[in-house]
């Protein structure tokens, strides 16, 4: 898990142009959205994309993605427990 | 319309003309056929969490404009229009590349919705609150003069309105690569600043941002008066120099009357002969400028040509990096602005001292 973490932390560093954000600034608990890494609505269907590319995961309700993307820990659960690939 | 004023007016180009407070005094000579602009610290200008998405052209863009509404002191302009000839070609290249390397799948927003060529405006509206008339032409080599053109005649409806108007192209990584194979750049190396004798086909390439505020009230901020603007589709060598006649007779002059002329030459010999068809005619006793070997070409580089007009205004003289004729004018009162490119997209501006 903590593998799959790291992962995360690194591909939304990457993807979303955080330029200025170390791999070591993301909490694992922390809120991605809002008060938190500052993501915005933008940044949520960049994430919807990922996870159907790099693990399989489609989303049938967007609406299910703030949820799942609250935060590192609950992404990587989530991944987990639905990845194909 | 009571006038057009340039009220303010900045400039991104190949030359480091945002960090100088000189009037080009310091150039930067180049070699590549293909030059990316200098950059600004756009830090400065734009937050982190909002630029981390931007492309260089929409960077260039809202750095530009924030620069030129400083220098005409107003926060907030009535109406946003751009020019640009290509748009957002970066970020249009990589949305290209992901359809393709994804096999037409997963394609992420970012780049879709940035890659449309009124990005730019829509950034600069959105980083300011600007809620007002918002748009972007883009019409080859005459985008910024249509933009012109519309915020003259936005004016003539509302003179009470500041209007921010801007030029903005960038280069991409691989589509611009592709007018060296299709002979529009020049094959290999070149040195920039002898670029306009070389007497071979194709020209240089680069990128830029110029944008200016404009109202329709002389104010101490006023930097010129665009006192005309036109544009003609396509034009012979003959119809060009009589469209030029016409517009100058059109302002009640003759022109002997203007003090310099901007011309638009950029090396490509077998284009040139448009701007060489005047310089040994009508101008052959005017001072002549040209500024393609400094900037390179591109669709909005007309723009730069504004920039030296202000500029000229403002010191009161000419680099000698810019002349290319020997005549010196007593003042500089009446600056005429003529581009084209490859025979098509002409325009001709005169320029007036406030």
């Amino acid at each position: 898990m903590a593998e799959l973490q790291l992962e995360l932390k690194e591909k939304i560093i990457e993807q979303l142009s955080l330029e200025d954000v170390e791999v070591s600034e993301i909490g694992d608990n922390d809120p991605l959205f809002g008060d938190g890494l500052g993501l915005d609505s933008i940044d949520a269907l960049e994430l919807i994309v990922m996870l159907e590319k790099d693990y399989g995961i489609k989303l049938k309700d967007p609406k299910e993605g703030k949820l799942i993307f609250e935060s590192i820990g609950v992404m990587a659960a989530y991944i987990e427990k639905n990845r194909t690939k | 319309m009571k006038g057009c004023y340039i009220n303010g007016i900045s400039n991104i180009s190949a030359q480091p003309t945002t960090v100088s407070t000189t009037f080009l005094e310091e150039i930067v000579g180049h070699k590549e056929v293909i030059i990316r602009a200098f950059d600004p610290d756009y830090k400065t200008f734009i937050k982190p969490a909002a630029m981390r998405r931007m492309s260089k052209s929409v960077k260039m863009g809202v750095v530009a404009s924030k620069m030129a509404l400083e220098a005409a002191d107003i926060v907030m302009p009535d109406a946003i229009i751009t020019g640009t000839g290509m748009g957002c070609r970066q970020d249009s290249e990589r949305f290209l590349e992901n359809v393709l390397h994804n096999d037409e799948q997963f394609l992420t927003p970012t780049l879709f919705i940035q890659s449309t060529h009124n990005t730019v405006g829509g950034q600069i509206a959105l980083g300011l609150g600007c809620k007002g008339y918002n748009v972007t032409y883009v019409q080859g080599a005459v985008s910024f003069e249509t933009s012109v053109i519309d915020a003259q005649l936005l004016l003539t409806e509302s003179p009470e309105q500041h209007i921010l108007v801007g030029a903005i192209d960038e280069i991409a990584k691989n589509s611009t690569k592709l007018d060296i194979l299709n002979g529009q750049l020049k094959q290999g190396e070149c040195d920039w600043l002898t670029i306009l004798s070389s007497g071979t086909s194709g020209t240089i390439c680069s990128e830029g941002a110029t944008f200016m505020v404009l109202g329709a009230e002389q104010s101490n901020k006023s930097l010129a008066q665009i006192k005309a603007v036109t544009t003609i589709n396509d034009a012979t060598l003959d119809e060009s120099k009589t469209a030029i006649e016409t517009f100058i007779a059109a302002q009640g002059i003759v022109p002997d009357d203007i003090d310099a002329v901007i011309f638009g030459n950029n090396g490509d010999q077998d284009f040139d002969d448009y701007f060489h068809n005047l310089q040994t005619s009508i101008f052959k006793n005017t001072e002549q400028l040209c500024y393609k070997h400094l900037i390179g070409e591109y669709h909005t580089a007309s723009a730069f040509a504004f920039w030296i007009g202000c500029e000229v205004f403002k010191h009161n003289t000419i680099p000698e990096v810019l002349k290319v004729n020997e005549v010196k004018a007593k003042q500089y009162n009446k600056i005429l602005l003529y581009n084209q490119y490859r025979s098509r997209n002409h325009s001709i501006v005169l320029l007036e001292r406030c």
